[in-house]
């Protein structure tokens, strides 16, 4: 037993093991919990106590919802194309978990360190667009049909300024490995990259466009066209019930963790303390919920976009502004 | 190889928008023929909540009838009283004592802000934010509980009487009145800085949805919609009634068309009606609120009338025509929803969904008000 503890393989083995289950965990706790604090802070802006009776706080109120969808019966309307209309959730899902896989939590939890990370979650994220159009189009609903479409036309346009912004961010760390990113802003909140004024002074407004691309790439209100239930009911996810829309419903939440996380990796120090001190996963976690609650602030603050608003948001706001900011920068690392 | 615009494949398809869908607010059916996401067409189904009204006015006694008033544009239903029971005083020669009234103005105003204040809510809701409502909601509570104090009912009213009003207000009431006016005057700022100045909320407004004043006049598009459209036309101004000449109050008018003349109408007349209720408290006369020797079975002599109020939609028509007999033998409700139904049709051709549903969010509909 011992000598089988000591071989590498079945370490890592067991190591894998326990990272792919905790991630799985975490993700889902996230989209539990997230979605109660979605009803909780609303209801601190809105005058009314938000969910209270199940459990201390409403606190075991994801509970009741998770029994409540797994019980529902999944409905598959006539004329829809089962197996796409069945895989669609799940093309969501994994990709959105999967990209935590490569998201370095503190200086030693970290699931995978791998050398083109950012690049990994960018390849996986872009996935769950797939998903969301399929699962709309397999509906055979024209209400989910506009969303699908929407979908592809939304997320084309915001993901090029998204990667704009980080091709000049890879520009200034020279690294793709996020571990390696972090470790450059360690010292306090004067050399994270948001403040990263010396490498370009527009790294600010990158944040801010990161921030903007991200809710729009996991589709959240006031960018929430997929959705948008006062137009298309329930857009791409009208005909799913039961776990099909559960787990449309946990990727949503998976994505803005991976965004939130992403964000506060690449712009706000990651695990590092803003003063220097005791620098550890609490860090990334307080930066990274505070990121959540201001998605969650966002979208019940504001009324929803029009679709052609925020396309022209896109081409004609943050692509120039991206291109701007990559221009500065080449300029910027050229001369200096 | 040039493409020829003919060779282009076009297809529309149709939509079904309700009758249960959440921007309709109602079972209201819209049947769109959409060009992907631009509407070529859209055609109104209105009547899954037709409840013979204007039958019943004529199979009941003119007392019985009166509850039924209350059913049709429930958000603002004081007003479908005043028309209907205005009416009938009319066709009888009954006098209203002037306390009355001014009760009626009090309490109708306060209706006309209660459902301008719903009706800002549930737009914003149309336009996917909805914290707004809670706010509204807020408000619009207060009123119902004065109104509450007095109609001893909530939403569906049945507090004016021929010759008069039920229940005469007391001070508490007036106290609370004055409370709630100064409470909402505080609150107007705070509106306009969560709503109007949000840059969102103007872009999905400015320029969308125009309705021309000649569109409201081929259709009968009143109230809000046809002073956002640029005429200064209120039946409080243009046929006064009841005690209203003897107030000072604007008609707020904005020239734009769009969906955010609208709204401003809206906002602007919350304040209007609050003034006016001010001044009405100010002067409010002793006396009766009733009038007397009204006949318990009212025998309103051979004769037509008609009698039109400002509702919170626009003008509230109610053409009755009296055989002698104790119930009415036509009895003709105007609704101003359905005359503001009818003009979405032409206006929303070639929009897009999302700014046809603000532009039909703006139209403030209550659809048992179209159904009637």
């Amino acid at each position: 037993m011992m000598t089988l503890l000591h071989n590498d393989f079945v370490l890592e083995m067991i190591r894998l093991v326990l990272y792919a289950v905790g991630l799985i965990a975490f993700a889902a706790f996230n989209a539990a919990y997230l979605s109660l604090l979605e009803r909780k802070i609303p209801s601190w802006f809105q005058l009314r106590y938000g969910p209270k009776e199940v459990g201390w706080w409403g606190l075991l109120q994801p509970v009741a919802d998770g029994i409540k969808l797994l019980t529902k019966q999944l409905l598959v309307q006539r004329g829809a194309d089962v197996v796409l209309f069945k895989l669609a959730p799940a093309m969501v899902v994994i990709p959105a978990i999967m990209c935590l896989a490569t998201i370095p939590f503190s200086e030693t939890l970290v699931p995978r360190n791998i050398n083109l990370g950012l690049l990994v979650i960018f390849s996986f994220s872009a996935i769950h667009v797939i998903g969301t159009m399929l699962g709309g189009w397999a509906s055979y609903n024209k209400y989910a049909s506009i969303a699908a479409a929407r979908v592809v036309a939304q997320n084309i346009a915001y993901e090029i300024p998204l990667l704009l912004i980080l091709v000049s961010l890879v520009m200034i760390t020279h690294s793709f490995n996020l571990h390696t990113i972090v470790d450059q802003q360690a010292g306090g909140f004067w050399r994270w990259n948001v403040l990263r004024l010396s490498a370009s002074p527009l790294m600010p407004v990158a944040f801010i466009i990161y921030f903007i691309c991200m809710l729009a790439e996991s589709n959240r209100a006031p960018f929430d066209m997929v959705e948008a239930e006062s137009e298309l009911i329930a857009g791409a996810f009208t005909e799913y019930s039961g776990m099909g829309f559960g787990l449309f419903f946990i990727a949503e939440y998976a994505n803005i963790v991976v965004g939130c996380a992403l964000g506060t990796i690449l712009f706000l120090g990651g695990w590092h303390c803003p003063f220097g001190l005791l620098p550890g996963l609490h860090w990334f976690l307080i930066k990274m919920y505070f990121l959540c609650f201001t998605v969650i602030w966002v979208r019940w603050s504001f009324p929803r976009t029009q679709f052609y608003g925020l396309l022209n948001l896109s081409w004609k706001v943050l692509i120039p502004i991206a291109l701007a900011n990559l221009m500065i920068t080449a300029i910027m690392l050229k001369l200096f | 190889m040039s493409i020829e615009a003919k060779s282009i494949h076009r297809e529309t398809f149709v939509i079904n928008l309700g009758p249960q869908h959440p921007a309709t607010h109602g079972v209201l059916r819209i049947k769109l023929t959409m060009d992907g996401e631009y509407i070529d067409d859209a055609e109104p189904i209105i009547g899954y909540g037709h409840r013979m009204q204007e039958k019943m006015g004529e199979n009941r006694t003119y007392a019985k009838f009166l509850p039924n008033t209350a059913r049709m544009d429930y958000v603002a239903a004081l007003f479908n009283s005043q028309g209907y029971v205005g009416a009938v005083e009319r066709l009888a020669g009954i006098t209203v004592p002037e306390r009355a009234e001014y009760i009626r103005v009090i309490t109708a105003e306060l209706n006309r802000v209660a459902s301008h204040l719903l009706w800002a809510g549930a737009f914003l809701i149309d336009l996917g934010g909805f914290t707004p409502l809670l706010y509204t909601f807020d408000d619009r509570e207060q009123i119902l509980d004065l109104l509450e104090s007095v109609t001893g009912a909530r939403l569906t009213f049945c507090y004016y009487r021929f010759g008069g009003v039920c229940n005469d207000i007391d001070d508490e009431f007036v106290a609370g009145t004055r409370q709630f006016i100064s409470r909402l005057r505080s609150r107007m700022p705070m509106y306009h800085a969560l709503i109007t100045k949000n840059i969102i909320f103007r872009k999905r407004c400015e320029g969308i949805g125009p309705i021309t004043a000649d569109v409201c006049r081929r259709y009968g598009g009143t109230g809000p919609v046809l002073r956002g459209a640029g005429v200064a036309y209120d039946v409080r101004k243009a046929e006064p009634y009841s005690v209203y000449p003897q107030f000072d109050f604007n008609v707020p008018v904005y020239p734009e068309g769009d969906c955010m003349a609208r709204y401003r109408v809206r906002m602007d007349e919350i304040v209007e009606s609050l003034r006016i209720i001010e001044q009405a408290l100010d002067k409010l006369p002793a006396g009766p609120v009733m009038a007397e020797k009204v006949p318990r079975f009212l025998k309103p002599p051979k004769g037509e009338c008609t009698f039109t109020v400002e509702s919170a939609r626009g003008s509230f028509g109610v053409r009755a025509i009296s055989d002698g007999t104790d119930k009415a033998y036509r009895m003709k409700l105007r609704s101003p929803c359905f005359s503001n139904l009818s003009l979405f049709q032409e206006c929303s051709r070639g929009m897009l969904l999302a700014d046809a549903l603000a532009l039909l969010g703006s139209l403030d509909l209550v659809i048992p008000d179209i159904d009637r």
